[in-house]
């Protein structure tokens, strides 16, 4: 069986359940065995458990905003007609664009007569490449406050984890996914050998899952299902399950309520270190589990 | 017969990649010929949005009958491969562009219906 | 008055608070609650309204005529990759296209005119003490913006004051967010005090300072985690309206739907609290 990069993304749905938490465990009971990317990129909070030392910081670009020379622009309002997103503004005689609103369409310097427009590269965020405090190599990244976030800054950092992963000659991926079921978490399945839902047993959990597993399945990915504090709701917990046996989904693990979680964030520790034989327990089994699950797919091919 | 499969390399031997819209690369086989081409994906790659599309659009330039992947194209990608009347099959993400060509020969892979 | 309930992260309590404010304030007040997290509204879940209107909601995409010179303009001019042109055949994603209508205004032949396609819906319901919208987006459209725009729009211009609008936000700082923030006249930001509660919120400050926006915040679960938000909050000269005590009851009452204000008294007294707060900054609108 040929030694092939596996890749695990961890995916919540909802947000809040204890994803970023869970993934950050994996990593250290992955040791050497693993690369990190932190795909959650809109707020991201990995780094506040693993204290990444950046090695690397590029800038990322992602579309564009347009840009109005004054010296050329003679006032005559083409641009802010044809502009639909109230992106352009008339200020003192001539025309300015509103960056917040712009969403670089690229429309107006095609009808301005002047050429007094030009489309910049847009500075939407940055990413990283680092190593975590145990020496693990981690790609992560920013996204900059009203950038519009699609797959491409989560490709990025998967696409660049990946390589990273192969120079090591690490054998997994491990990837924190971003919350909801859109462009960006689609984005981060692309390519998954396996899936790590993480829901808390609450109406909201249960409704989010219904729709992360429409998107797996679509994706065909296989995958398995973490109840996080299951014991705060046993009868959701219950549907819970019957949903993801039906779904063909697997049962990881039914972690208990515990203020470990909290407590081991609040210092800045992932929960295998801080409560290794409480708590952390329940995630050294998952993980157990979850490469076994991974090893029992491969061996189908 | 045309095939394009969604590659990480540019060699028969490389890996396949799983990805459709940004794969790195399309190589495309012929089977008459028996020799390949390819073609560098990157900028459907960088594309913010729309990857799949284009990279679509690239194998309908391309004449391509069949593609072969890992995971399969998503919805805006499907549209432009059903006009272009293009199979797809999937199934193939994890292993050598060759041996992707063999399992195909051999019906292993699975054809989705777009 | 607008009252925008925003987190940067998720999980915080965003619709817990939202959902229980205006339920509360809907005693005493005229109250609409708008669920403006278009991608994945949670709000129905608590609020059990009865259904009074569902509204097909659209964005304006070009529809292709059949007709094309080849020319290549729709194609270029396509920020988005949203149209293609194949040989004679025009493609077009309607899931990609942001309405910008330049392929529209530049076909030299007019073959893609704009028409309006459906991208979500937008349900209007009732409770017995208060009004209920909320939005949602088609699964795969990938534009929530302008759902947001619409569904802010529509309540400001339907409930005027005195009526209270709270609006419950996308959770994060991107551009869903920065939308549903645009037209609050004061915005509350829910935390939780531990390390990740902490930097998405400071994030959010980011965010609403930029924009001049008054703001004020509420921590939940308060209790777990440590003091580095209260600390953060006076260092940067930021009221700290309310506290929620972290009770495992009150998670498992969240768990089964319910409202929390009832049945817990620290909870209901939080709620005053931000009440009168807002009552201070706008005496005409809370009395």
């Amino acid at each position: 069986m040929r030694n092939r990069l596996k890749e695990i993304v961890v995916i919540s749905g909802k947000g809040g359940t204890g994803k970023t938490s869970i993934a950050a465990s994996f990593a250290i009971l992955g040791g050497e065995d693993v690369v990190l990317a932190d795909c959650d990129v809109d707020a991201a909070d990995m780094h506040l458990l693993m204290a990444p030392e950046i090695l690397l910081e590029e800038a990322f670009f992602s579309g564009a905003i347009a840009k109005i020379d004054p010296a050329l622009c003679t006032g005559c309002g083409l641009c802010d007609e044809a502009c639909r997103f109230d992106a352009i503004n008339e200020q003192d005689g001539k025309y300015v664009i509103d960056p917040l609103n712009c969403e670089g369409c690229g429309y107006c310097p095609r009808v301005c007569p002047e050429n007094a427009i030009s489309m910049l590269d847009a500075n939407v965020g940055d990413w990283y490449k680092s190593k975590t405090r145990m020496g693990t190599p981690m790609v992560h990244a920013k996204l900059g406050v009203g950038a519009d976030n699609s797959g491409k800054l989560v490709s990025k950092v998967k696409e660049e984890a990946k390589q990273l992963a192969k120079t090591e000659e690490r054998p997994f991926l491990l990837v924190d996914g971003p919350p909801g079921v859109g462009c960006p978490v689609v984005a981060s399945l692309a390519g998954a050998d396996y899936v790590v839902i993480v829901i808390e047993p609450t109406v909201s959990g249960i409704h989010d899952l219904k729709r992360v597993q429409e998107l797996i399945a679509k994706f065909r990915i296989n995958s398995g299902c973490i109840i996080n504090k299951f014991d705060i709701n046993h009868e959701v917990t219950s549907d819970i399950k019957a949903f993801i046996a039906d779904a063909g989904i697997d049962h990881i693990a039914d972690i208990p309520y515990d203020t470990a979680f909290t407590e081991a964030m609040t210092i800045g520790r992932t929960i295998v270190e801080h409560s290794p034989d409480g708590i952390g327990k329940y995630l050294s089994e998952s993980w157990v589990k979850i490469k076994q699950l991974i090893q029992l797919e491969s061996e189908k091919i | 017969m045309k095939i394009v499969f969604t590659t990480k390399g540019k060699e028969m031997d490389s890996m396949m990649d799983a990805r459709f819209g940004r794969a790195g690369y399309l190589l495309m086989y012929d089977d008459d010929t028996q020799q390949h081409i390819v073609y560098d994906n990157s900028e459907s790659g960088n594309a913010a949005h729309g990857a799949g599309p284009l990279t679509a659009q690239k194998v309908y330039e391309l004449k391509a009958d069949v593609i072969i992947t890992g995971n399969g194209p998503g919805d805006n990608a499907t549209a432009t491969l059903q006009m272009a009347n293009i199979k797809v099959y999937v199934g193939a993400g994890n292993m050598k562009v060759s041996e992707a060509l063999l399992a195909f020969q051999q019906a292993k892979l699975t054809e989705i219906k777009l | 008055m607008n009252v925008v309930i925003a987190s940067g992260k998720g999980g915080t309590g965003k619709t817990t608070l939202a959902t229980n404010l205006a339920s509360y304030l809907a005693l005493n007040h005229k109250v609409v609650l708008s669920d403006l997290d278009v991608e994945e509204p949670n709000s129905a879940l608590f609020v059990k309204g009865e259904l009074q209107q569902q509204t097909d909601k659209f964005k304006m995409i070009p529809k292709w005529t059949g007709e094309c010179t080849e020319c290549g303009i729709c194609q270029d001019v396509c920020a988005y990759n949203a149209i293609m042109q194949l040989g004679k055949h025009i493609i077009l994603h309607a899931q990609l296209c942001h309405s910008c209508y330049a392929c529209s205004e530049l076909c030299p032949i007019d073959a893609l005119p704009m028409e309006a396609v459906q991208m979500g819906i937008m349900n209007e319901a009732k409770t017995p003490v208060m009004d209920f919208i909320e939005s949602r987006l088609n699964i795969g459209e990938e534009q929530a913006v302008p759902l947001i725009k619409e569904t802010s729009r529509y309540v400001r211009d339907n409930f005027p004051d005195p009526v209270i609008k709270i609006f419950d936000a996308p959770p994060g700082t991107s551009c869903p967010v920065i939308e549903a923030v645009k037209t609050a006249d004061y915005v509350i930001l829910v935390t939780e005090p531990t390390p990740f509660g902490l930097h998405d919120m400071s994030l959010m400050v980011g965010v609403v300072r930029d924009m001049e926006k008054p703001f004020g915040v509420v921590i939940n679960r308060y209790g777990i985690g440590n003091d580095d938000v209260l600390d953060y909050c006076k260092r940067e000269g930021i009221e700290v309206i309310a506290r929620i005590p972290n009770q495992r009851q009150i998670a498992e009452t969240y768990s089964r739907g319910e409202l929390l204000f009832e049945k817990f008294p620290d909870v209901k007294s939080a709620l005053e609290q931000i009440e009168q707060h807002l009552f201070t900054l706008n005496r005409e609108v809370v009395s």
